[in-house]
């Protein structure tokens, strides 16, 4: 009998759980929506807000990496089958299908395999690029879709962590967006209004953009601490808050290109552009060092150090970060300053890396991306510097497609809310894969990881 | 349930384990925390499957699936932590899960709360069928999951640590309504690790230990029977203590206000003195400003009037950092909301309070190493069962869960120690060694001020009792004062003017 031991998966089941009165949570009830009321009292008493930490609780233990992955197959096949039945050509064969079967598979397949080999081509690597470069063809070409990877990873790894960072201290940061906005107009100002040497202009302008992000951050930490302002709210009213104010500064004509009416600043001086690291024909730049080196920071800060332990408890348990002598609110202050200001280093990186001037719509979808980055990373920053290289890739993987086989590049967004969206319902996944839910050692690991271990 | 077994990975939750409950009888199922009593009855309830035996119900063998099948048999369950909407009515909450629908979908909230009535009136459960779950008291709310089993129509109720968050005189309330329904035909399954409450209650005891039944005394058996039965050793139910040996004064606290966020005065102009040495306990029905006193100690609330000193320093309105820092410890009363970060393995819950002082911390750099060395010391010392120090403490029972809280706060320098309830919800083993522990920290010479509604763990370590009675003290006694005259000073009868000192400084 000794085989039946745990689920199939290989997941420990952990052995004390079960044998306390505290089983029940794990059981698959569906409890969910409903709060043990005897600790709501409690938990209201003190401000913590419960529906933020369930939330926080099922991004941090509710996916194992094998679900991750798994909504990421389910979403590229989906997307697949998307990208085949859309396609004029697919549909007309599917039309004689009784007929014709066997064409009406082939094409379908066709279509989706060229689309996905595009995206390939894009962003990871090119064939064609390769054989070129054996015919004396340039050999950056091979190495340009993972640079295009790369850039396009760099301000979602920063506003990834601007979330993630948050998100462990039970806060929703759901304003990277107004962050980065803060952060490209500081680093863009200093990068075309001031003249500081070589080296020295890039940092100072680099440290603005931290600085400016850092700034709106701090902003509604502190609203959240003063006035117990719910910090989803502010942050979402000064996405718009910013996104006019940037309007209004490419008004001015402190910020206007001379000689331009249409709002668009001045290029930032070569001095403060961020240097290539791979010659001038491949557009990957510091900013991506800029990025991992962050990631790294943030690790550090999260499970190295004084203010990480602090942050984490108030995320994981504010009432008790109060009775061991911690105060939550000078912590939301803190991690909302460290966040925004990740945020206004993607700015920085972008305006400074790959825009070179402030344009009204410079924040792109940065700021929403940066949601789905962290989820899909949960809250790690290992995990956010790896999904953000996944969207990137996406990104650079999409614009190829679209060049390439017509396929519009909106369905790398449908592939990514796909992913999401599967991310978001574990059991779903579970159930398509017929999978076992996970014990509960699963926590510990991530915890494990917590200790370096 | 014949043949009961489940296991977990290695681990043997359920061995073979037999329950029969009749119709209209309270079988009491005793075993410490972690014996496998919630197991059983999860898997009674369909929540977990067995991995060999069998349930029988009325002779006929059942598999239940899920709680569904469970239910639909006949078997509810109130669970410790209740299941319940807070933002719904009683009504709305007994109906949900079998919403009845009137016309285009309606629901048809009138015959709930007619139903509510009727049940409620019939054992008398005194329930407003549109009160406010989050508006009721905690006692109420477990009416309302009693409600909800009988609602649908459960001749077998699962009553899992009910009066773990009940005061005495709920306590008393919940067993009038037991013995209601026990008289009308329901049969009660009344899990504990209470001694006295099974005595009271049961007609039948079952004890369980490390997952196997190890015995099924009469309900005319001893404590120390029963508590000999379920740990499996001898326990001492008195706690050994010698006379205190009093030394300076260590706590004092002069004409202290707390207010509510109503500006209802919680703690009422208190003023009292702790010793070093010795253990003042502080009595009273639940809700007369203990916990408001506790915290406002700990920097938690806000002074209103009043000063707090230990040794010597002025706290009042200090930050709960400072008094800390100051030599204080602190075990608070909910162990889960306010004690512990159950996502946080062992280790860390070990240094919650500490982890920026050394050796655990210089500047702003943890010392992994330092933790995990100070962890596995302590998890020896005290005795904490886990199978690691990386091990999320929510997966641990509540007795070592408090082990771990006892272990933070008294393993460092100790000159005042506040406990709030610290052997609320523990089993008999688990309060034995707490009470131990806070016995040796007033042996080693620290101030011990300790909250508690059970006048058993009261008279057990107090060396002075204070009764709190609306925020005020009604009396300050001995040790050898009798059961009534507490009573009486409880309920706030017979406030004295002039409190009398245990003993005289």
């Amino acid at each position: 009998m000794s085989e039946h031991t745990d689920g199939g998966d290989g997941t420990p089941v952990n052995p004390s759980v079960p044998t306390t009165a505290r089983a029940a949570p794990e059981s698959p009830v569906p409890e969910s929506p409903v709060t043990a009321t005897g600790a709501t009292p409690a938990a209201a008493r003190k401000g913590g807000g419960i529906s933020a930490h369930a939330l926080l609780n099922a991004v941090l233990e509710g996916n194992s990496a094998v679900v991750t992955f798994l909504a990421i197959v389910s979403a590229i096949v989906i997307g697949g089958l998307l990208i085949a039945f859309t396609s004029p050509v697919v549909l007309h064969a599917w039309s004689k299908v009784f007929s014709h079967p066997a064409t009406a598979f082939s094409q379908a397949w066709t279509i989706a395999a060229s689309a996905y080999s595009a995206m390939f081509e894009g962003s990871i690597l090119n064939p064609h690029t390769v054989s070129a470069a054996f015919h004396g063809g340039s050999t950056a070409a091979i190495f340009n879709p993972l640079s295009e990877t790369a850039v396009n990873a760099t301000p979602l790894i920063l506003s990834g962590l601007s979330v993630a960072l948050a998100f462990r201290a039970g806060l929703f940061n759901i304003g990277a967006t107004g962050q980065f906005i803060g952060g490209t107009m500081v680093a863009g100002w200093i990068g075309f209004a001031v003249h500081l040497p070589v080296v020295i202009h890039v940092v100072v302008a680099v440290i603005g953009g931290f600085a400016g992000g850092a700034l709106v951050g701090w902003f509604v930490g502190d609203m959240k601490a003063r006035t117990g302002a719910h910090e989803v709210i502010v942050t979402i009213m000064l996405n718009y808050v910013m996104e006019f104010l940037l309007l209004y500064l490419l008004g001015l004509t402190v910020f206007r290109q001379p000689g331009r009416t249409d709002p668009i600043s001045p290029s930032v001086a070569a001095n403060a552009t961020l240097p290539h690291l791979a010659g001038s024909n491949l557009r990957i730049n510091a900013g991506f060092l800029v990025a991992l080196a962050a990631a790294g920071a943030v690790w550090w800060l999260l499970n190295r150090t004084t203010v990480g332990f602090e942050l984490r408890t108030v995320g994981a348990n504010p009432s008790a970060a109060r009775s061991a002598g911690m105060s939550p609110e000078r912590t939301w202050v803190v991690v909302m300053m460290i966040a925004g200001g990740l945020a206004g280093l993607a700015g920085a990186s972008v305006v400074l890396g790959t825009d070179f001037q402030l344009t009204p719509q410079i924040y792109g979808t940065y700021g929403i991306d940066a949601i789905t980055v962290a989820l899909l990373g949960r809250a790690s920053p290992g995990g956010v510097v790896l999904a953000a290289l996944l969207y990137g890739s996406l990104h650079a993987g999409g614009i190829q497609m679209q060049a390439q086989t017509q396929i519009p590049v909106d369905i790398v967004t449908v592939i990514q809310a796909l992913i999401v969206l599967f991310v978001a319902a574990p059991p779903l996944v579970r159930e398509i894969f017929h999978l076992r839910r996970r014990g509960a050692g699963e926590g510990g690991q991530l915890l494990a990881q917590g200790w370096g271990s | 349930m014949r043949g009961i077994t489940k296991r977990f990975g290695s681990l043997v939750a359920n061995d073979s384990i037999d329950l029969t409950v009749e119709q209209g009888e309270i079988h009491a199922l005793l075993g410490e925390n972690g014996a496998g009593k919630s197991t059983l009855m999860n898997v009674l309830y369909g929540l977990l499957q067995p991995d060999e035996g069998q349930i029988l119900l009325d002779g006929k063998p059942a598999v239940f699936h899920n709680p569904g099948d469970a239910l639909a048999a006949g078997i509810g369950m109130v669970h410790q932590h209740f299941m319940l909407v807070p933002v719904f009515t009683v009504a709305e909450n007994v109906m949900l899960g079998v919403e009845r629908t009137k016309f285009l979908g309606l629901l048809d909230r009138r015959r709930a709360r007619k139903e509510v009535l009727e049940l409620s009136n019939r054992f008398g459960f005194a329930l407003d069928p549109d009160a406010l779950v989050e508006d009721i008291p905690v006692g109420i709310q477990q009416r309302v999951e009693i409600v909800k089993a009988l609602h649908r129509e459960a001749s077998v109720l699962i009553l899992d640590e009910p009066t773990a968050v009940l005061t005495p005189g709920e306590t008393e309330d919940l067993f009038r309504i037991m013995r209601e329904l026990k008289a009308s035909g329901t049969s009660i399954i009344f899990i504990s690790h209470k001694l006295k409450e099974v005595q009271e209650i049961a007609d039948r005891i079952t004890v369980i230990r490390r997952g196997a039944v190890v015995g099924s005394p009469p309900v005319t058996a001893t404590d120390e029977e029963l508590a000999t039965l379920m740990v499996g050793r001898a326990v001492e139910l008195k706690v050994h203590k010698d006379p205190a040996r009093l030394a300076e004064v260590i706590l004092e606290v002069d004409g202290l206000r707390v207010e509510d966020a109503t500006g209802r005065a919680a703690v009422d102009g208190i003023s009292f003195e702790v010793r070093g040495g010795e253990i003042v306990g502080i009595a009273g029905v639940q809700g007369n400003g203990q916990t408001e006193l506790c915290e406002v100690l700990l920097g938690l609330q806000p002074v209103k009037a009043g000063t707090i000193r230990v040794a010597g320093r002025d706290l009042t309105g200090a930050r709960t950092r400072t008094v800390l820092e100051s030599g204080v410890s602190y075990i608070p009363e909910d162990r889960q909301e306010d004690g512990i970060v159950e996502r946080f393995s062992v280790a860390e819950n070990l240094v919650l309070d500490v982890y920026n002082r050394p050796p655990y911390a210089s500047g702003l750099s943890l010392h992994l190493g330092a933790i995990a060395d100070g962890a596995t010391k302590r998890m020896a010392e005290y005795d904490i069962r886990a199978t690691s120090i990386g091990m999320p403490v929510g997966n641990l029972s509540g007795g070592n869960q408090q082990k771990v809280i006892v272990a933070r706060e008294l393993s460092r320098d100790v000159r005042l120690l506040v406990a709030n309830q610290p052997t609320r919800g523990l089993d008999v083993g688990s309060i034995e060694f707490v009470h131990h522990q806070i016995v040796a920290a007033r042996d080693g010479g620290a101030a011990v001020l300790i909250c508690s509604t059970e006048l058993d763990e009261i008279y057990a370590l107090a060396d002075r009792i204070i009764v709190m009675y609306e925020g005020r003290i009604a009396g300050i006694r001995p040790p050898t004062v009798s059961i009534g005259e507490l009573g009486l000073l409880m309920a706030g009868a017979g406030t004295s003017d002039a409190p009398v000192e245990a003993q005289p400084a």
